[in-house]
C-alpha cells in the first residue's frame, strides 16, 4: 500500500447556514449566522459573504449581538467557549472559556455583563438534561479569559434555542420533558420561579416575549399560537388562541415595537399578526421551504427567515423579499453528483423537484433549476415528484433528467425530460418531455460522450427489462425520440456506460455485461464473472480505453480487456462506488470495510493502486465526482499526481461534502485567505472592486485637476484623516486626547516639499499594511497619527506640486482607456 | 417569493391529419350546395367553353347548371327511360347522351329536341363520347359492342364486338381523332383505332372496369374498377405502372385536377381521395353522405361537383381570395394601436429612476381556485361543459394535480346528483382513452368508494354506473384480444428471426442472442 503522505481529507464548503437563527446588525447592513465551525458575515444588500469569523474548534451553536456594544458579537460553540468578535473587521477580541459545551446563548438588556447559556446538566456530552446558566463575563484586558463565575438559573430546560426567551424582566421557557408546561420566571436579584402554565394537551414548540407588554406568545405542535397574559398572578393567567398554521409553529417573533407578531412553520408562509388586532393578518406565501427561524433587525426594518433548505431570506418590512442567501441544499441526494461541463459547477438534487448548480470554487450556490415545474405543496406525508436521475452530455448542451413519483396504490409516474442549454438566457430550457419512457423505474442513464459524433444519443435502462436508446431527431425543431429498444433474456439491466469514443455501449444485465455497437445495434459480445450481479461499469479512458471495469455484488473488481474479450485481472474488494476520472485515465474505487470507507486510485492497466487512503470517513460513500481544477497542480509525486488536473469530491453518509487536498494546495489557500478586508459598508463583490477602483481614480483625477486649476484647498470633511477618524470603529482608535491634537493639526495648512511627500507616500503604504494586519490597538495607535497627519499634508500640498507618485498614477490612468466604463456609469 | 406555478397541461401529439399545402388547398372550399335530383346521379360533365356549365345526368333527365346557379339553366327531358352519360362536345355546342332504351341522342345545347337519334344498339348505352375531330361519336353498350357514328348523316361507321361483357366506360383521345379506349365488365381495357377494324391494345384490369381517364399528355391511362385504381403506361404498350388500393368499396369515378398534379377518385365507400400524381400517395380525403357515382372538377378547380346514389348533387365552390383571408385574419379584436404602444417607446433619460412594475401573472380559472386551495371549486371549473367536451386534457390535468396534492378525494366528495352525473359522464367519455386512463382510473375508484352508499337512490346515476361497467367490460375484452394478437406476433417474430451466433469470450459461457423488439407499447387499463 502506498502511504498517503501529505494528502488530507477536508470539509469543503456547503455548511449549514440555517442551524441557528441568524442575527441582523443594528444598522441592518450585515447578517451574521452560525455556519459549521465559523460565523459567516453576509451583506444584507448584496447577499455576498463578506468574511468568516474563524476560531471555534467545534460547531457554533449561537450568535448574539453584545447588548452594550452593537459592533461586537458573541458566539458560543460546542467547544465550550464564548468568543467576542468585531464583525466589521472580522477580529477576534476575546475568548471566554466556559468549559462545558454550550447549546445556546441569550442576553438580557437589564443585566449587563451577564450572558445566559444552556449547558448540559452533567459535564458528559450524552446527557439529555440541560440547564440555563448565567455567566458573569469578567472584565479583563487579556485575549483569553476564563469565566468560572457560573450560576445556575434554571434546570431541566430544552436545548432548543426557540424554547427559551428573555423578555422584559421575565424569562419564560417550556420544559422539554413534560412538553406541556410553560414555565415563567421573573428575573430579580434572586431568581425564583413564578408560575407554571399548563398548555393543555398541546406540545409547545417555541416561545416569544412581547418587548413592551406583559405578554408571552407560544407556538404549538398543532399549529395554534397562544398569547398569555396576566401571569403575574398565580393561577389567574388568561390566554387567547390564534390559529392559522395547519401544522407545528416553528418560530415566533415580536417586532421591536411590539406591534406585530411574526410566525412561521412548515407551510413556508410568513404570517404577520397585528398585536391586539389578531384578526388582521398579512401573508408572505411561497418562501420555498419550511421556515425554521425568524429574526427581526433591531430597528424593525428587516425580517429574515431561515428555511429548512439551507436558505436565509431577507424580507423588507413591507413584506417583500429583498435578498436570498442560499447555501448548499442538503436533502436526500438521489441523483449522482455531476459536474456541469459549462459552468464546472457541481450538480445534485436541491430543493424538492430542483437541481442545484453549486460552484465548488466559490462555495456558492449558483442557481436552482426547476425540473418538476409544479407548485410544491408543503404537507407532510405527501408523495412529491422527485428528480432521481440526471445526466449531462459532453459539451453541456443537453441535460437529461428523470423524475418519478410513486404512490402506494397507483402506478409509478415517470417522466424523462431533456433540456437544451439556451445561449441567450444562459440556462437550460425544456426541449422534450417523455412521459412514461419505461414501464418501471429507470436504473441508469448516460449520454454518449463522444465529442465528434454526429448524433446525440442517450441510453436509459429500466427495471422493466429493457434499455432504450433515445436520439435527437433534427427536423426544423429538434426533439428526442426513441431509436432502439433492447433486451437480453428478459434480465433486468442495472447500469450502462458508453466508451470514450462512443463506439461501444456496455449494459449490465445482472451477472452479464453485454457490449453493443450503437451504430448498428448489434450485440457484439457478452462478458460475465459469476456469481454476483454487476453493480458498476466503467470504460477506461485515453491509453486504457481497451479496458472495461466492473464491480460485482460478490465483492469483485474485474477488469476485462475488450480486444481479447477476456478477464485481464480481478481483485476482491467490496466496492461501493467505482468512478472514472474524465480528465485522466485514473479510476477511483471507494471500498467499504468495517464501517469505514477506503479510497483506492488506480490505472486500469495495472492492478496496483497509485494512491490509497484508509478510513476516509465512516459509513458508505455512494456519491462522488471528479471535478476539474481551474489551475493545474504540478505535483510530481506519484501519490498525489492524480490530483493534478481534477479534484475528487464525495458525499459521506451524513451528507458532508468532502474532498482531498494536498499540503501544497492547502498552504496556498491559507495564504490567499489572509487577504484583508476593506472596511466599507458595501460588500466586496467583484463588481464593487471594479467600480470602486474606478470611482477612486475618478475622484483622484478630479481632485488633482480641480486643485491644479483653481488652487482651492479641499474641505476638511473630504480629507483622508477625517474620513479615517469618522469611519474607523471606535474601539480600534487610540484615545481621544491623543487624537485631538492630531486632528487639529490636520486642519492647519502646512508646506512640505515633494521629496518628503513621496517618502510619506511610502510610509502610508506601510501603515496601511500594518493596519491590515489589525493586530491590536497598540500598533494602530502608533501608525494612525502619522498617517492622519500625512494625509493632511497630502491634501494640502497637492495644490502646489504633483508628487512623483501622483504623476505616475496620472500617466497610467491616461494610458488606460476607461471610456467604456464611464459610459456605463453615466447611463 | 416564487410565483404560483400553474398546472401543467400535458400536450398530446395530435392524432389527426397533418396540415400540408394540400390540405390547405383542398379545404379552401365553401360549404357545399346540395341539389336533390330525381334519381342517382350517374354522370357529370363540364362544358369545355367559357361559362363552364355542367351537364348532370340523373334518371330520365339531363340538367345543365351554370357555374353558380342552383337551378338548372336548361334541362333535356325527352328520354323514354334512364339517360346515361351526357357529354359535351369540345366546342360546348352539342351534347350526346345514351339511354336505357338503346338509342343515342344528340342535342343542341340551346335547343330542346334531339337533333339526331342513333339507333343500332340493342341494349342500354352507357358510354357516349365525341371524337376529337368533332364529327363522330363513340358509344359503348350493354350489348357488348362499341360503335362509331357519323354525326352529319347519322349513320353507323363501324362496330367493334370484342368485349365479352357490358361496356360501362370509355374515353376518346383528344389528340388523335381515330383513337378511343373502352373499359368493360369483362375486366379488360381495349384501345381501338378507327382505321383498323380490331382493337390495337388490350389491358387486363382484374376487376370490372367502372371508369377511365386519360392524362392530358395521353401517355398514361387511369382505370378504376373494384377497389383498385390502376395507372397504365400506354407508350410502353400498356404496361401497368401503379395499382392503388385506398378505397374499401368499388371505385366509381375518376377525375384529374386542372393542373394535372392531383388525381381524384370517388367510391361507393362515400370518400373522394386526392392522390399526388408523382408518388401516388393520398394527400387529401373528402367525406360525403352517400355512395359516390360521379365526380367532376371545374377548370382551375373552381368547384368540385359530386353526384351520389341518393340523387343528391353536391357542389363545392372555391373560396375567393378575399373570403379566405377574412376567415383567418379577423377572429379577435385587439386593443387599438394607440393603447397598445402607449408608453412602450419611451426611452428613459439619464437621471430617470426606472420603477419596474411587477408583471401580473394571469392564471386560468382552475389555477386561481387551486392557488386558494379551493379543491372542489377547481374541479368544478375544470368540469365546465366547454372544457370538458373540447379540452378533456385540461380536466384530466386538474384531476391529476388534485391527486398529486392528495386532495382528490375531497374534491370528488360532496356532490349532488347533477354534479355526480356530470363527473360520471366525463368518465364514461374518457376513461378508456389510453392517454387519460391512468389518471381517470384512480378517480373512478375514488368515486365508487365515496358514493357506494348512495347507489340506488338516483336512477340517473345508476344508469350511468351501469354504462360505465359495460364500457369497462368491453375494454377488458378488447385488451385481452390485443394481448392475444401480441402473443401471436411475438411467436411470428421469434420464428422469423435468424439465430445469430455471438462471439463468446473464453470466460463467459453464456450465449447471447440479440432480441430486437418492435412491439407497440400496450396501455393497460
Amino acid at each position: 500500500m502506498v502511504e498517503h503522505g501529505d494528502i488530507r481529507v477536508v470539509h469543503r464548503g456547503g455548511s449549514k447556514i440555517n442551524f441557528r437563527e441568524p442575527v441582523i446588525t443594528n444598522d441592518s447592513s450585515f447578517l451574521l449566522c452560525a455556519s459549521g465551525e465559523c460565523v459567516k458575515v453576509f451583506s444584507t444588500s448584496t447577499e455576498e459573504c463578506i468574511h468568516d469569523l474563524r476560531g471555534h474548534t467545534d460547531l457554533v451553536t449561537g450568535v448574539l449581538l453584545k447588548p452594550s456594544n452593537h459592533l461586537q458579537v458573541y458566539s458560543c460553540s460546542a467547544d465550550g467557549t464564548v468568543r467576542l468578535w468585531d464583525f466589521t473587521d472580522g477580529i477576534l477580541i476575546k475568548t471566554y472559556v466556559i468549559g462545558y459545551p454550550i447549546y445556546s446563548i441569550y442576553a438580557s438588556p437589564d443585566h449587563e455583563g451577564i450572558i445566559f447559556i444552556v449547558t448540559p446538566m452533567l459535564s458528559d456530552k450524552r446527557s439529555e438534561l440541560f440547564q440555563l446558566v448565567a455567566v458573569h463575563l469578567p472584565q479583563s484586558g487579556d485575549q483569553l479569559v476564563e469565566a468560572r463565575e457560573l450560576s445556575a438559573v434554571l434546570s431541566d430546560v430544552s436545548s432548543n434555542p426557540a424554547a427559551i426567551t428573555i423578555g422584559r424582566g421575565v424569562c419564560s421557557h417550556h420544559c422539554c420533558h413534560q412538553h406541556t408546561i410553560l414555565n415563567c420566571y421573573i428575573l430579580k436579584s434572586e431568581i425564583l420561579p413564578q408560575g407554571n402554565k399548563k398548555g393543555g394537551r398541546n406540545t409547545f414548540t417555541c416561545v416569544a416575549c412581547h418587548p413592551k407588554d406583559d405578554c408571552i406568545a407560544t407556538g404549538h405542535e398543532d399549529g395554534k399560537i397562544r398569547l398569555w397574559r396576566n401571569f403575574n398572578h398565580k393561577k389567574e393567567y388568561t390566554y387567547t388562541t390564534l390559529h392559522w398554521h395547519h401544522s407545528a409553529v416553528s418560530s415566533l417573533r415580536f417586532t421591536p415595537e411590539g406591534t406585530n407578531l411574526l410566525s412561521g412553520g412548515v407551510e413556508s408562509v410568513l404570517v404577520q399578526w397585528r398585536y391586539n388586532q389578531e384578526s388582521q393578518r398579512d401573508f408572505l406565501p411561497r418562501l420555498g421551504a419550511a421556515i425554521t427561524h425568524i429574526t427581526i433587525s433591531p430597528d424593525g426594518a428587516l425580517f429574515c427567515t431561515s428555511h429548512s433548505d439551507n436558505k436565509i431570506t431577507i424580507i423588507q418590512s413591507c413584506v417583500k423579499v429583498s435578498a436570498v442567501i442560499q447555501g448548499l441544499v442538503k436533502g436526500d441526494v438521489r441523483t449522482d453528483l455531476m459536474v456541469d461541463p459549462r459552468s464546472k459547477a457541481m450538480v445534485l438534487n436541491g430543493k424538492p423537484g430542483h437541481l442545484q448548480f453549486y460552484s465548488l470554487q466559490r462555495d456558492k450556490l449558483l442557481y436552482n433549476l426547476d425540473i418538476v415545474q409544479q407548485e410544491y405543496i408543503h404537507e407532510s406525508g405527501l408523495q412529491q415528484f422527485e428528480v432521481v436521475k440526471a445526466a449531462f452530455d459532453a459539451s453541456g448542451n443537453w441535460l437529461a433528467t428523470v423524475e418519478e413519483r410513486k404512490q402506494k396504490a397507483a402506478e409509478l409516474e415517470l417522466n424523462l425530460k431533456l433540456w437544451e442549454f439556451d445561449e441567450q438566457t444562459q440556462s437550460f430550457v425544456l426541449n422534450t418531455t417523455i412521459s412514461a419512457p419505461h414501464e418501471a423505474q429507470i436504473t441508469a442513464m448516460c449520454f454518449c460522450h463522444a465529442a465528434d459524433s454526429q448524433t446525440t444519443m442517450l441510453v436509459s435502462t429500466s427495471k422493466d427489462g429493457h434499455f432504450k436508446a433515445w436520439q435527437l431527431a433534427t427536423p426544423a425543431r429538434p426533439s428526442w425520440s426513441c431509436d432502439f429498444v433492447g433486451a437480453y433474456h428478459g434480465l433486468v439491466p442495472k447500469c450502462c456506460c458508453f466508451s470514450a469514443d462512443g463506439s461501444l455501449l456496455a449494459v449490465s444485465f445482472q451477472e452479464v455485461v453485454t457490449v453493443w455497437s450503437p451504430s448498428s445495434w448489434e450485440l457484439l459480445t457478452t462478458l460475465s464473472q459469476p456469481p454476483g450481479a454487476i453493480r458498476d461499469l466503467c470504460f477506461g479512458r485515453l491509453s486504457c480505453s481497451k479496458y472495461l471495469l466492473g464491480t460485482t455484488a460478490s465483492n469483485l473488481l474485474c477488469c476485462w480487456n475488450l480486444l481479447t474479450c477476456s478477464l485481464e485481472w480481478s481483485t476482491s474488494m467490496d466496492t461501493s462506488l467505482l468512478l472514472a476520472d474524465p480528465f485522466s485515465e485514473n479510476m477511483a474505487a471507494f471500498c467499504c470495510q468495517a464501517g469505514c470507507t477506503d479510497l483506492f486510485v488506480f490505472k486500469p492497466s495495472e492492478p496496483r493502486p497509485l494512491f490509497s487512503h484508509k478510513a476516509v470517513c465512516s459509513g458508505k460513500v455512494t456519491r462522488a465526482v471528479f471535478a476539474p481544477r481551474e489551475d493545474m497542480l504540478e505535483s510530481c509525486e506519484e501519490s498525489s499526481q492524480w490530483l493534478n488536473c481534477s479534484q475528487l469530491y464525495f458525499l459521506t453518509q451524513y451528507m458532508d461534502l468532502m474532498t482531498f487536498i494536498t499540503k501544497a494546495e492547502e498552504d496556498r489557500l491559507m495564504a490567499s485567505s489572509k487577504q484583508l478586508v476593506i472596511d466599507d459598508s458595501v460588500a466586496m463583490t467583484p463588481f464593487y472592486l471594479l467600480l470602486g477602483k474606478h470611482r477612486q481614480q475618478q475622484q483622484e483625477n478630479q481632485d488633482t485637476l480641480s486643485t491644479l486649476s483653481a488652487e482651492r484647498t479641499p474641505l476638511p470633511q473630504g480629507s483622508v484623516a477625517i474620513k479615517e477618524l469618522l469611519q474607523t470603529p471606535a474601539h480600534v482608535l487610540p484615545s481621544t486626547s491623543f487624537l485631538c491634537s492630531m486632528f487639529v493639526q490636520s486642519l492647519l495648512i502646512s508646506v512640505t516639499d515633494s521629496r518628503e511627500e513621496s517618502k510619506h507616500a511610502e510610509e502610508e503604504m506601510e501603515s496601511e499594511k500594518e493596519e491590515e494586519d489589525s493586530e491590536g490597538e497598540m500598533e494602530s495607535s502608533t501608525s494612525r497619527p502619522r498617517e492622519a497627519s500625512l494625509a493632511g499634508h497630502a491634501t494640502e500640498t497637492a495644490a502646489l506640486a504633483l508628487t512623483k507618485a501622483q504623476a505616475r498614477e496620472l500617466r497610467r490612468v491616461k494610458k488606460l482607456d476607461h471610456s467604456w466604463l464611464s459610459g456605463l456609469l453615466d447611463s | 417569493m416564487a410565483s404560483f406555478k400553474p398546472t401543467k397541461i400535458q400536450v398530446y401529439p395530435k392524432l389527426g391529419e397533418k396540415v400540408t399545402q394540400d390540405t390547405l388547398y383542398w379545404k379552401n372550399y365553401k360549404a357545399p350546395v346540395q341539389i336533390k335530383e330525381f334519381g342517382a346521379v350517374t354522370n357529370i360533365d363540364f362544358s369545355p367553353v367559357a361559362p363552364h356549365n355542367f351537364a348532370v345526368t340523373a334518371f330520365t333527365r339531363i340538367h345543365i347548371y351554370g357555374p353558380f346557379s342552383q337551378e338548372p339553366v336548361k334541362s333535356f327531358t325527352r328520354f323514354k327511360d334512364t339517360a346515361y352519360c351526357g357529354r359535351f362536345r369540345s366546342d360546348g355546342q352539342l351534347l350526346a347522351a345514351g339511354c336505357e332504351d338503346s338509342v343515342v341522342r344528340l342535342f343542341d345545347v340551346s335547343g330542346k329536341v334531339a337533333l339526331r337519334m342513333f339507333k343500332g344498339h340493342t341494349k342500354a348505352v352507357h358510354v357516349t363520347d365525341f371524337t376529337s375531330d368533332r364529327y363522330q361519336i363513340v358509344t359503348g353498350s350493354d350489348d357488348y359492342t362499341c360503335r362509331l357514328w357519323d354525326i352529319p348523316n347519322a349513320t353507323e361507321l363501324s362496330t367493334y364486338q370484342e368485349h365479352t361483357d357490358y361496356i360501362r366506360c370509355g374515353v376518346t383521345s383528344k389528340l388523335n381523332r381515330d383513337l378511343f379506349i373502352t373499359g368493360s365488365y369483362d375486366h379488360t381495357l381495349k384501345v381501338f383505332d378507327a382505321r383498323v377494324d380490331k382493337s390495337v391494345m388490350t389491358m387486363d384490369h382484374g376487376q370490372p372496369v367502372e371508369s377511365l381517364l386519360l392524362y392530358p399528355s395521353e401517355g398514361l391511362l387511369v382505370s378504376a374498377g373494384g377497389r383498385y385504381v390502376k395507372v397504365w403506361d400506354l407508350l410502353k404498350g400498356g404496361q401497368p405502372l401503379v395499382s392503388l388500393k385506398n378505397h374499401h368499396k368499388t371505385v366509381t369515378c375518376l377525375s384529374l385536377s386542372s393542373n394535372g398534379q392531383r388525381l381524384l377518385s370517388g367510391s361507393l365507400d362515400r370518400h373522394v381521395k386526392v392522390y399526388n400524381t408523382t408518388n401516388y400517395k393520398v394527400v387529401h380525403n373528402f367525406d360525403y353522405a352517400a355512395s359516390i357515382l360521379s365526380l367532376a372538377l371545374a377548370p382551375d378547380d373552381e368547384s368540385i361537383v359530386v353526384g351520389m346514389t341518393n340523387g343528391i348533387l353536391s357542389m363545392k365552390h372555391r373560396k375567393s381570395p378575399e373570403e379566405a383571408k377574412e376567415t383567418s385574419g379577423q377572429p379577435r379584436r385587439r386593443p387599438s394601436y394607440r393603447v397598445f404602444v402607449k408608453g412602450k417607446n419611451y426611452v428613459p433619460k439619464q437621471d430617470d429612476y426606472l420603477v419596474s412594475k411587477p408583471v401580473k401573472q394571469h392564471l386560468a380559472k382552475y389555477d386561481k381556485q387551486l392557488k386558494k386551495f379551493n379543491v372542489s371549486k377547481a374541479l368544478d371549473t375544470a368540469l365546465e361543459s366547454w372544457t370538458r367536451l373540447r379540452k378533456p386534457e385540461i380536466t384530466v390535468a386538474v384531476v391529476k394535480e388534485l391527486d398529486r396534492r392528495g386532495t382528490l378525494k375531497n374534491a370528488l366528495a360532496g356532490r349532488d346528483e347533477q354534479g355526480l352525473s356530470q363527473l360520471l359522464n366525463f368518465l364514461i367519455g374518457n376513461l378508456v382513452d389510453p392517454r387519460f386512463a391512468p389518471v381517470l382510473v384512480t378517480a373512478a375508484e375514488m368515486i365508487l368508494d365515496i358514493y357506494q352508499t348512495v347507489i340506488g337512490q338516483s336512477p340517473v346515476v345508476d344508469r350511468q354506473l351501469l354504462r360505465l361497467q359495460e364500457l369497462l367490460e368491453k375494454e377488458i375484452d378488447y385488451q385481452r384480444d390485443l394481448l392475444e394478437v401480441l402473443g401471436m406476433l411475438d411467436t411470428l417474430f421469434a420464428s422469423s428471426l435468424p439465430k445469430k451466433e455471438v462471439p463468446c469470450s473464453a470466460i463467459s459461457r453464456s450465449n447471447g442472442m440479440a432480441q430486437e423488439e418492435a412491439r407497440p407499447q400496450l396501455q393497460a387499463t
